[in-house]
């Protein structure tokens, strides 16, 4: 949404020319300025699709949706710094050739970190950038070495009312499960995160280790990863058990699919004022929509 | 001070300086970021919840009044009850602008579609009418009777407001239930069985726990054409 600069001044008759032309670049000038130093800070710069610019650490690391710490977006930041995420464990279970119990540096430390920003939209309608720090999902598949019945992967988060306090009500059913086709999960885009901001990532994001699928909405990134199963059958996730005529298996970002409640045509930056139009794939079509050639978009939700 | 002046010199005051000091607040923390990571949606928060308040003390004057026989009550009513109509205006006026770009057609497909909007738009316009009448004058020209008739669409409005904070939250219901659970006692309040004293029929509504044995104060709805401004 651009800003438009109020205050155009219509034509004088009585005004010289010269004059009306002064007053109105004085006024375009001045207004500006004025204008400039009065809008919410949101207005100011709207920022652009392509502009990949980072949401603010702050508004990235109080801003969540991870309700084994509650439900309001601010809870978990203050909630979730008592998760122990030392020493972590994550299970490799299924159909794999590599299954057991594994440190969590076994897991993570082969593969190098690398820095991706991307632009992370949730299914109630805003969005940010994050330069996430991880490593492709993919990869540490490939080193798993799952059977040819692996057809899905089931993500599972941890389950400890004791250290998460939202668990002790039973607004999900817990654990948080979510899942990903085989070849979503080895897509290249899909990572892995261990980090944000170029630093380890905060308990409320996920830690120690998240999944970031960034052409889906943000549901799909199970959090504080204990699970990891090849299976054959497509997994049951948490919100398509909750609301299945709300929320599918594949939540893709279709702008041209609305949730019941909501059109999913337009979003909403953190921290700007306007929304603007959603992309298909979130702005990844180029690189995953041949994932789903053929397939019914409206029905695999 | 008597009860009428400290209901004008005190608790109205006071009303005003809430009533404006959270919009001023929401306005100041726009133009220094300091609306937390989604300001629009703070903003909407607060001006849905401010609405719902606002009606809700508005509607229980009347029950505090009966309870308390502290007549002075029913004075505050509109007041309240103007300011919960400027919360859900501001809450109205922040989805056309911020949510919807001004696009009347997005608004009418997104009222027209989801129940949610529809309930919160569907309860905006009934409040119209009655911010409209809520002057003295309007008061004076409409009437008492046909006053208080008009404005029992509050009830409506109020109910509308809760079932769109019902039907807008993803799966915690808590906080929409905890307001429904207000609404449903002060609307349990009007039930028969509390008023103490049945009015004789035809005499006008909302009079009924008058004390028969005071001064008959003017008609509830009335009480500002005594005032002096």
């Amino acid at each position: 949404m651009r800003v438009r600069q109020r205050g155009e001044l219509p034509a004088s008759a009585v005004t010289p020319e010269s004059t009306y032309l002064d007053r109105r670049n004085f006024v375009a000038a001045a207004g500006g300025v004025a204008l400039g130093a009065l809008l919410p800070p949101g207005w100011r710069a709207p920022r652009w699709l392509d502009d990949l610019k980072p949401t603010p650490y702050d508004a990235v690391t109080t801003y969540n949706n991870y309700y084994e710490f509650g439900t309001d977006k601010a809870s978990p930041a203050k909630l979730a710094g008592s998760l122990r995420t030392s020493p972590w464990t994550v299970e490799v279970a299924g159909e794999a050739k590599r299954t057991g119990r594994y440190a969590y540096d076994d897991l993570v430390r082969p593969h190098p970190a690398q820095e991706r920003i991307y632009r992370h939209r949730c299914v109630e309608g805003w969005s940010m950038v994050v330069p996430w720090l991880g490593f492709p999902l993919g990869d540490l598949i490939r080193r798993l070495e799952p059977t040819s019945r692996a057809k899905f992967v089931e993500f599972t988060t941890l389950n400890d009312p004791a250290q998460m306090p939202g668990q002790r009500g039973d607004m999900l059913p817990w654990p948080y499960v979510e899942g990903l086709r085989m070849d979503e999960a080895m897509h290249p885009l899909t990572l892995l995160v261990t980090g944000l901001y170029g630093k380890p990532l905060p308990n409320q994001n996920g830690a120690p280790l998240r999944l970031v699928v960034p052409w889906k909405y943000g549901f799909k990134g199970g959090k504080a990863i204990v699970r990891i199963r090849f299976v054959e059958t497509q997994p049951m996730t948490t919100w398509n058990i909750v609301a299945p005529n709300e929320y599918g298996f594949y939540a893709n970002v279709n702008p041209k699919v609305d949730h019941p409640r909501w059109s999913q045509a337009r979003e909403r930056p953190i921290g700007e004022f306007f929304k603007r139009d959603t992309l298909m794939f979130n702005g990844y079509a180029d690189q995953v929509a041949g994932l789903y050639t053929g397939m019914n978009l409206v029905t695999n939700y | 001070m008597t009860r009428t002046q400290v209901v004008k010199w005190v608790v109205k005051p006071m009303i005003w300086a809430v009533g404006l000091g959270i919009p001023a607040r929401l306005t100041w923390g726009a133009f220094h970021d300091a609306l937390g990571a989604d300001p629009v949606e703070t903003i909407q928060r607060w001006t849905g919840r401010g609405a719902l308040v606002g009606l809700f003390l508005s509607l229980a004057m009347t029950p505090l009044r009966r309870a308390t026989g502290w007549n002075e009550a029913i004075r505050l009513r509109r007041l309240l009850g103007v300011f919960a109509f400027l919360y859900a205006s501001l809450h109205f006026v922040t989805y056309v602008v911020f949510d919807q770009s001004l696009s009347l057609e997005m608004i009418r497909k997104d009222v027209m579609e989801h129940t949610w909007v529809t309930a919160g738009f569907v309860t905006w316009l009934l409040l119209v009418p009655l911010a409209v009448t809520s002057t003295a004058g309007m008061v004076r020209r409409l009437g008492g009777v046909r006053w208080r008739r008009l404005h029992q669409l509050v009830y409506l409005a109020a109910a509308g407001g809760v079932l769109h904070f019902l039907w807008l939250v993803k799966e915690d219901v808590a906080t929409p239930a905890r307001f429904g659970a207000v609404l449903v006692v002060l609307l349990a309040t009007r039930l028969p069985l509390w008023s103490r004293n049945r009015p004789p029929a035809g005499a006008p509504a909302g009079d009924r726990a008058r004390p028969p044995a005071r001064r008959r104060p003017p008609p509830e709805a009335l009480d500002s054409t005594r005032s002096p401004r």
